[in-house]
């Protein structure tokens, strides 16, 4: 047994005992009697500086005037009013001309990349990395044009939308779902693209698929297969693929058919932030 | 006589279940009404074999009703296990997203397994570690039997069926999506039925004890009694959209209802993981340290100002949401006032061991309890000073909110939670000591270093998170993405993963080491006999 260590207070017990246990009567420990009057001198003091009790109708305000609805505001307006000038600079220029610009390039770039942050990664991904359905923003493939003017309209006013009657707007037909082509046609026409870019899966059908292909894809896809911007017709020579390039993706693709859509954003952002952004998707990488 | 009414009850109560599980309108209530169904008819076959049996008349009156408190020392080690084993999942979720099995989405995805985690802690592991050390110690205190007889019984197998229904609620898809209250009407109803049973267990044993003046163990479970039954009922007004189905909506809407859900919320902190916890310090530290309670006084006056101050606290929750400005002060300045009375109970239980230092070195299990006063003294200052707006805008919607929640819920109710188990086993099962002592030492350092992995993950997240949110450029535009964050935070992630693993490891070595307690320990004969402390 380890020997009962002396107490070194005189403090007697309260008299009481229950199953074995007793209570010292010491006196509450001084710090802590101080701390707890100070900390509720300071809530006193700060209940009256601040908001904070309910009154009838409304509650007291506090002496300093504080409130974080109007410090928000303060700031926000602050932040524009810092801006102001350029954002505007930024909203009349020629658009071809920002990335030629430093001073304007600059900002752009980083009140872009804090757009694109906000609104556009959750689908094209950090720095334009893009996802299978969402292109690739960093790269020379451009579905509906990589220059300023083009990356401006797609942002405007999005594509195959319903709220933007100025969208993007174009439609491939559901070759197999709608009945255009028999299924031996959309087997072979999907082995003569798989061909264009890489191997097929079966040569002889990649041949024939070579003719249905001019009869019923070349038309938007181009002759030789190398896209058309204005129908936002990927090219299919460059093995860079929106939904993969394996024959299953591909023949769900000739199938069904693709719709991909993307927002309008003028309701949205400001003129100024739509061309901070589109600048900073065309200083990516891709910017034609 | 008393048998053929509870037959008739139990056969209703079965034939009404069946037709509900006929009606439901989804998987989750027909589930849980096929669930109460299975145990009314297994409870009335039961009944029916007990039927005019005779039985020898025993006077218990005179003994503790320990049963019971086994019965729930055992549900606290399993709970907590389960607990711990989903919580630790949920981490490596987290970390690594594919852990979200495709063929188990709508059933183990992250979103439904995370209340399955929080309600296992708090109110499975949680709530029947205060179950049933309130029935201990109350008994002990009082030197009284419980009252009410089989009532005790009731609360404890209601309580479980409570967990029952939630836990499967949940996995199918039945909640309220309120943070901490999750169980639809029906469950809310059938555990406001348990639980005012246990006050009147608990206020009734009170009632009849025979030492003149309560413990303060008892003022802190009484009070943890009461404020939950307030909080649950109030927090809980909804109106279901059928009777046979989950599905309820709140009477509160908007600013209102989230001003409840976060009184309720965070007094469910305070009154649930504080108060009751704060209790069984209260009769556990002085028990296993064999030393008085250091002051009187401060158990009083830190008991008051604790149970006044905390109920205003709630919202320091809402910081820069739709919640007026007065409110979210009058949030703020309590919890500082708080911050005192919160460490009253830290100062009287540490003090307690003044003059019993030497303890810590042999005793593992006062070691435990040691720590967890430790972690609770850091979670009440932590408290508080993520209650002030400046701090807040910084901490909130950060991971530093989570490694807060589990410095206290790991390091305080759980250590302390710990202990008792291991003062209470020997005891209820009349053994000598605990099987070894050096498992008990084994628990405490995985337990202690899992914690500390994981609180301090969470701090490094949290902070940088919330400084990478804020973060603007030159000209004043935010630099990171929130899938910046997301990235960032791996390494950290799978750090707070170990630390579960590492925590669900001691669980289960305590586990271990608290069965063959029951199996290998020697035997010792105990008096059981309620004798009042001369």
């Amino acid at each position: 047994m380890v020997k009962k260590p002396q107490d070194n207070h005189e403090v007697e017990t309260t008299g009481h005992e229950w199953d074995g246990i007793e209570e010292y009567n010491n006196p509450l420990p001084r710090w802590w009697l101080w701390v707890f009057y100070a900390t509720i001198a300071w809530g006193v003091w700060y209940t009256i500086a601040y908001p904070a009790w309910p009154m009838i109708s409304g509650a007291t305000q506090g002496y300093l005037g504080y409130s974080t609805r109007a410090n928000v505001q303060t700031e926000i307006e602050a932040a524009e009013a810092a801006n102001a000038q350029i954002n505007e600079r930024l909203a009349s220029v020629e658009l071809a001309a920002i990335p030629g610009d430093d001073e304007l390039a600059g900002f752009a770039r980083s009140a872009g990349e804090a757009v694109f942050n906000t609104w556009c990664v959750q689908c094209h991904g950090r720095e334009g990395g893009g996802a299978t359905g969402y292109p690739t923003l960093s790269d020379d493939a451009w579905l509906w044009g990589g220059s300023m003017e083009a990356i401006h309209t797609t942002v405007t006013h999005g594509i195959r939308n319903d709220e933007d009657p100025d969208a993007r707007y174009s439609q491939m037909p559901a070759f197999g779902r709608d009945e255009l082509l028999t299924e031996e046609e959309v087997v072979q026409v999907v082995n003569y693209v798989m061909s264009l870019s890489g191997e097929p899966q079966d040569a002889q059908a990649a041949e024939v698929g070579a003719e249905v292909f001019e009869y019923n894809c070349a038309a938007c896809h181009g002759e030789n297969a190398m896209g058309m911007e204005e129908q936002g017709a990927p090219n299919l020579t460059d093995a860079i693929w929106l939904y993969g390039g394996d024959y299953n993706a591909l023949y769900e693709t000739v199938w069904n058919s693709r719709f991909g859509v993307m927002p309008s954003w003028q309701e949205r952002l400001s003129e100024a932030e739509i061309r901070a952004v589109s600048a900073y998707v065309h200083q990516l990488g891709g910017g034609e | 006589m008393g048998n053929y009414v509870k037959l008739i009850l139990l056969g209703l109560i079965a034939f009404f279940a069946l037709f509900a599980a006929n009606q439901a309108r989804d998987i989750a209530y027909l589930v849980n009404a096929l669930t109460i169904a299975l145990v009314a008819a297994g409870m009335f076959i039961w009944v029916l074999r007990n039927t005019d049996e005779d039985r020898p008349v025993v006077d218990l009156s005179g003994e503790y009703m320990d049963g019971v408190v086994r019965a729930g020392v055992i549900a606290t080690a399993l709970w907590g296990v389960v607990g711990f084993l989903v919580g630790t999942f949920i981490a490596f979720q987290l970390a690594f997203p594919t852990l979200n099995f495709e063929w188990a989405q709508g059933y183990m995805n992250f979103g439904r397994l995370r209340p399955l985690h929080t309600s296992a802690v708090i109110f499975a592991f949680g709530g029947n570690a205060l179950i049933a050390t309130s029935f201990y110690v109350v008994q002990r205190t009082c030197a009284a039997r419980l009252w009410g007889g089989n009532l005790a019984w009731f609360v404890f197998w209601g309580f479980q069926l409570v967990i029952v229904l939630a836990a499967t609620g949940y996995l199918l898809g039945a909640t309220q999506s309120k943070e901490y209250a999750e169980p639809e009407w029906y469950v809310d109803w059938w555990l406001t039925i348990v639980w005012v049973s246990y006050l009147a267990v608990f206020v009734g044993t009170l009632v009849k004890r025979k030492e003149p003046h309560i413990y303060v163990a008892n003022w802190f479970y009484l009070s943890f009694i009461i404020t939950v039954a307030m909080l649950h009922v109030v927090n809980n007004l909804s109106i279901p959209v059928s009777i046979f189905g989950s599905k309820s909506v709140q009477v509160f809407s908007g600013v209102q209802d989230a001003m409840t859900q976060w009184w309720y919320g965070h007094n469910a902190v305070g009154f649930f993981l504080t108060a009751g916890f704060l209790a069984m310090m209260y009769y556990f530290v002085p028990k296993q340290a064999g030393r008085p309670v250091f002051s009187y006084k401060l158990s009083i006056i830190h008991f008051w100002a604790l149970i006044f101050l905390y109920i205003w606290a709630g919202p320091h929750h809402l910081h820069y949401t739709a919640l007026p400005d007065w409110a979210s002060t009058l949030g703020m300045v309590f919890s500082i006032i708080l911050w005192m009375p919160s460490w009253g109970g830290m100062i009287n239980g540490l003090m307690t061991l003044s003059g019993a230092w030497d303890k810590l070195r042999t005793d593992p299990v006062i070691r435990m309890m040691v720590i967890s006063l430790g972690f609770y003294g850091m979670s009440t200052f932590e408290g508080p000073m993520m209650s002030i707006r400046a701090v807040n805008s910084l901490s909130h919607y950060t991971d530093w909110t989570i490694g807060h929640v589990h410095s206290g819920a790991l390091g305080w109710n759980g250590m302390i939670t710990f202990g008792c188990l291991y003062f209470l086993v020997p005891k209820l099962w009349n053994r000598e000591r605990l099987y070894s002592l050096s498992l008990v030492s084994w628990h405490f350092w995985l337990a202690t270093i899992g914690i500390i992995l994981y609180a301090a993950s969470m701090w490094v997240t949290g902070i940088m998170e919330g400084l990478m949110w804020r973060e603007v450029d030159a000209n004043g535009f935010l630099v990171n993405s929130f899938a910046d964050t997301v990235s960032a935070k791996l390494p950290m992630y799978v750090v707070r993963g170990l630390g579960g693993v590492m925590f669900l490891s001691g669980a289960i070595v305590m586990c271990f080491n608290l069965y063959m307690t029951v199996r290998r320990s020697p035997a010792v004969q105990t008096d059981n006999s309620a004798v009042p402390a001369e």
